[in-house]
């Protein structure tokens, strides 16, 4: 099991590696000046050229990444003499647009992100997860089948007409509420549900469709299983045979997706965040974009990489737990 | 009263393509300490039979009777099944790695059954389950029974599905191809175990295979299926010395023996068992029949052949039985 | 039998020597019935596609949207407006520039009506939103399936060190944050022509999923009888590969591109909603409804037909994915 965790753990930090590899050189390879974006538009050729001194971006290029990823653990000095800053562990540089660091962006703008993806998360497993279930329990009947054209529809719509059918109704002709705003949950946890439960609904029907969909599959393939006729054969009650010999190996991959789902969606829901206008990571990401924000950019997609790669991890050790015969490999 | 006693045994599946008749109609009488052997094919039915005795079908149409130790099970209620499944009658898999649950312990598996059956604490039905993995003759049973099933060898997996079968000391035991999936050597060991088992507790025994030299091993009757019916039935050893049927004839025939001249081939036989959804007119052997193809008659393409009598508890299914033995 | 030699049948065909040899692949009766069947794989995916209801919608309105993109430049020509061509008189200024009458000014000049601000004809700009929604998507697909096959195929058949490498290039890929990965090479290129700029991010971000299912079955092929008997016949790694196990991929292939094409569509739509994918005055569904959002409250239409359209491609693909799946897909079909 050591081994096991110390490889995979040598994989993630090599992964990411590649990562940042690929992503610094997108960013430094292509035809973009980032010290004409870091000066501005009225910015004299000097002055160019005094910029991209200081920020080193003169140097040859491995030395620059090298730079950036030491960065990243040891934090790193900008500039010099009376210009010089510190930049602190963990140090993904300076935000061109408000000059802040990119750290402290990004870990302000996680809260929503965390709070979107989290509770979207627990209405869509409880609607895919009875709907699926629901649904391969009575297979071939018109509950299956209008559960599935369900499914297929809701998969199917965009999220933009989701969440804007929903503002429309909810807000503007029912009036049930003001335009959510985001408010933090320590600030005011009955505000904090309120402003996000259409954001949430928004962001969880499309997955609560894939997941009904992914449970009633598994279900099915697993209730066929040898072992679940053999936990028949041994005159088990039915619910004890479904409930424990059944939904365990079905619910697996769906574990695994929502490992999968979550570490994508931790580091921001980018259409659904902007279209609320939630001050989430995905929101700074998309700001960023247009205003050509790199250093932020190249924050926000390693800090999404990070997740992403850790919840394998996280993915795998469940997984482990789960299944015995996956602990040996 | 005999232990079991199937009558006019018919199972129907409705597939996308159409309905299969899987079973046509079987009769056989199984008696405590006693075993029979049904042999057949893939595709012949054996396996629908034995989850039929057990109620384990689902959406499938299963009509005629089967009673055991007196008791109708067809139509009875689910729960009065449920509850003579495991206690009473036994089911042993093929292929025990993917037959038990690859989550939990081999102890586990064999306690939940015992406990559902005969109540208890759960440190009796441990002791119960490490009691008959031991019985089975698997070595240090107490460690193994906290292992899972993927970390056990195919012949101790197979052991250990037996144990599970024996646990709550059945009356009758349906062994379903319980040595397809494991070496010769180890084949024989699991068979003289199931066969010492059942001689030990006077049990009845069903046992399905493809392979005759199982049958030979332990059975004492004899049912041959083939395409859904019944071929031949009869005591093992007239079967083996005195068969009627074409097809019983041409699996014996395709058996390697050691007293064969060298060099010989061995016989197969030619085509391929029948399309379940499309089966052959008449008799289901007759396209592949070696007699057919030599005396052919109408008869065999007219109507399912009965099962005759054809000697002392030896029944026989073909039109042409006075051809074949005269 | 008087089937054409179908990849299938070549396999199970195989006469059942002793009764010990045709057990032990323990064949069900539905694999003993398809071996008897007496039409290709391919017939009978289509009877039994044709059966079903959902299947053929999903195909009428792909052929639809398919039509309508083509036909973009006669049709425009028929209602009389480009989609670049603006016009004022059919939005009212005094009103922010919304569109004059109801329904965000449907008319019989404007057939679906104007945008708020410009005046441009929302049928025109829907139907040359559609040649760019599917282009991007079908030729991404395509590229999907090129690289895809290729490589799972590779790594699947000849397995060792080269299915080493190519799976752990897959996991890689895979544990990528794709859609930020994509937005973020989007952003930064800028001269570049943006939709094959597009199609070609999507499917270098697309292949893994579809090579992983290939190598998956290419590694259970390798080993049947016609494969071995191929080889020890001495064909050539390639040619196996193209004659004897690409023909068995390919309802798989199939199934797995169709059922990847409206995530494609609706990858394109969000890049392109965020401001990255195709850029204006090319018109698209994605730009379109990112310039709706402003206006959901006062012209509900300009927002609800580009979201319908994408609604309905979307939702066409997948119902026929399905039913191929279902058609197609020993595996995931109704046994």
């Amino acid at each position: 099991m050591t081994g096991f965790l110390l490889r995979r753990l040598l994989g993630i930090a090599g992964t990411l590696l590649v990562i940042c590899a690929l992503t610094f050189a997108v960013f430094y390879l292509l035809p973009s000046d980032p010290a004409a974006q870091f000066c501005g538009k009225d910015c004299s050729a000097d002055r160019i050229v005094m910029v991209r001194q200081q920020m080193g971006l003169d140097d040859p290029l491995i030395v620059q990444f090298g730079r950036y990823v030491l960065g990243i653990f040891a934090g790193q000095t900008l500039g010099s003499g009376q210009y010089a800053v510190h930049c602190g562990f963990p140090c993904f540089g300076y935000s061109f647009q408000s000059g802040q660091p990119v750290w402290d962006l990004m870990l302000d703008r996680l809260p929503a992100s965390a709070s979107l993806a989290l509770g979207a998360a627990v209405l869509w497993l409880l609607l895919g997860l009875s709907a699926g279930l629901l649904s391969a329990l009575r297979r071939n009947t018109w509950v299956d089948r209008t559960v599935m054209v369900a499914t297929i529809g809701i998969a199917a719509l965009p999220v933009y007409f989701t969440a804007m059918l929903l503002l429309y109704v909810v807000v503007t002709v029912l009036g049930l509420m003001p335009y959510p705003r985001y408010i933090a949950f320590g600030e005011d946890p009955v505000g904090w549900i309120r402003n996000l439960i259409l954001p949430w609904i928004t962001l969880a029907l499309t997955f609560a469709a894939i997941y009904a969909r992914m449970t009633r599959n598994s279900v099915i393939e697993t209730m066929a299983e040898p072992y679940v006729r053999t936990a028949r054969a041994k005159g088990l009650r039915e619910r004890r045979v479904v409930g424990r010999h059944g939904l365990r190996p079905a619910l697996t991959p769906v574990a695994t997706m929502l490992g999968m789902d979550l570490g994508g969606l931790l580091a921001g829901a980018l259409i659904t965040e902007s279209l609320f206008s939630l001050p989430g990571v995905g929101k700074l990401f998309a700001d960023s974009l247009n205003k050509a924000d790199q250093p932020v950019i190249m924050g926000i997609t390693l800090l999404a990489s990070f997740f992403i790669v850790t919840s394998n991890l996280v993915v795998d050790l469940v997984y482990a737990w789960i299944d015995p015969r996956a602990r040996l490999t | 009263m005999s232990l079991l006693e199937v009558r006019g045994l018919a199972v129907e599946f409705d597939t996308a393509e159409g309905p299969v008749r899987a079973v046509r109609g079987i009769d056989f009488t199984v008696e405590r300490g006693r075993t029979l052997g049904i042999v057949g094919e893939s595709g012949s039915g054996k396996s629908v039979t034995s989850l039929a005795v057990m109620g384990l079908h689902r959406g499938a149409a299963v009509t005629g009777s089967v009673r055991f130790d007196g008791t109708e099970l067809i139509g009875a209620p689910e729960e009065s099944v449920r509850r003579l499944r495991g206690r009473r009658i036994a089911m042993v898999f093929q292929d025990a790695l993917t037959a038990l649950h690859p989550y939990f312990t081999i102890g586990d598996q064999i306690a939940e059954a015992y406990r559902e059956h005969h109540g208890g604490s759960r440190k009796a039905a441990r002791a119960r389950a490490v009691e008959v993995l031991g019985d089975v003759g698997i070595p240090d049973p107490a460690r193994r029974a906290r292992e899972h099933p993927h970390q056990f060898s195919g012949g101790m997996r197979q052991r250990a599905m037996i144990a599970l079968a024996l646990s709550c000391e059945p009356d009758l035991i349906i062994a379903d191809e319980p040595t397809t999936a494991l070496d010769v050597t180890v084949q024989a060991q699991v068979l003289d175990l199931l066969a010492g088992q059942q001689q030990a507790r006077g049990l009845g025994l069903v046992l399905i295979t493809h392979d005759l030299g199982v049958i030979a091993r332990i059975a004492d009757e004899v049912l041959v299926m083939y395409g859904g019916s019944a071929a031949e039935q009869a005591p093992a050893d007239r079967l083996f010395t005195a068969p009627r049927h074409p097809y019983t004839r041409g699996l014996l025939d395709s058996l390697p023996r050691l007293d064969a001249p060298e060099g010989e081939p061995l016989r197969a036989i030619p085509g391929s068992p029948p399309s379940p959804l499309a089966p052959p007119p008449g008799c289901a052997f007759h396209p592949r029949c070696a007699v057919y193809a030599e005396h052919g008659s109408p008869l065999c393409t007219a109507d399912r052949p009965l099962l005759r009598l054809v000697a002392e508890g030896h029944r026989n299914a073909c039109a042409l039985d006075e051809v074949t033995t005269g | 039998m008087n089937a054409p030699p179908t990849p299938r049948g070549r396999s199970a065909g195989r006469p059942a020597a002793a009764i010990e040899v045709a057990e032990a692949a323990e064949a069900t009766a539905t694999e003993a019935a398809v071996a008897e069947a007496p039409a290709s794989p391919a017939r009978l995916a289509w009877q039994r596609l044709r059966r079903r209801r959902v299947a053929l919608a999903g195909l009428g309105i792909i052929a639809f949207f398919v039509l309508a993109a083509l036909l973009a430049p006669v049709l425009t020509a028929i209602s009389g407006h480009g989609p670049a061509d603006t016009d004022k008189r059919a939005v009212d200024s005094y009103l922010g520039g919304l569109p004059r009458g109801s329904l965000g000014g449907m008319s019989t000049q404007h057939w679906l009506g104007v945008e708020p601000m410009l005046g441009r004809d929302i049928f025109a700009r829907l139907l040359y939103g559609a040649r760019i929604s599917l282009l991007v998507a079908l030729c991404a697909a395509l590229l999907i399936t090129l690289i895809g096959v290729a490589l799972g195929a590779t790594a699947g058949y000849f397995g060792g060190r080269t299915d080493t490498v190519i799976s752990r290039f897959m996991d890689v890929m895979m544990s990528f944050p794709s859609l930020i990965f994509m937005i973020a090479l989007l952003s930064v290129a800028r001269d570049v022509n943006r939709v094959l700029l597009l199609i070609g991010v999507l499917g270098a971000f697309g292949w893994p999923y579809i090579a992983r299912v290939v190598r998956g079955q290419t590694l259970s092929l390798r080993h049947r009888e016609y494969v071995e008997a191929a080889r020890a016949c001495g064909t050539s790694s390639g040619r196996i590969l193209l004659t004897e196990i690409l023909p068995n991929l390919a309802g798989t292939i199939i199934v797995y591109v169709t059922l990847a094409i409206p995530g494609l569509i609706g990858t394109e739509a969000a890049l392109t909603f965020l401001g990255v994918g195709v850029r204006p005055p090319t018109p698209s569904w994605g730009q379109m409804i990112s310039d709706s959002v402003l206006y959901y409250k006062a012209d509900p239409m300009f927002f609800v037909l580009p979201s319908a359209c994408l609604f309905l491609i979307v939702l066409a693909f997948t119902l026929l994915g399905d039913a191929l799946r279902d058609a197609l897909d020993p595996k995931g079909g109704a046994a």
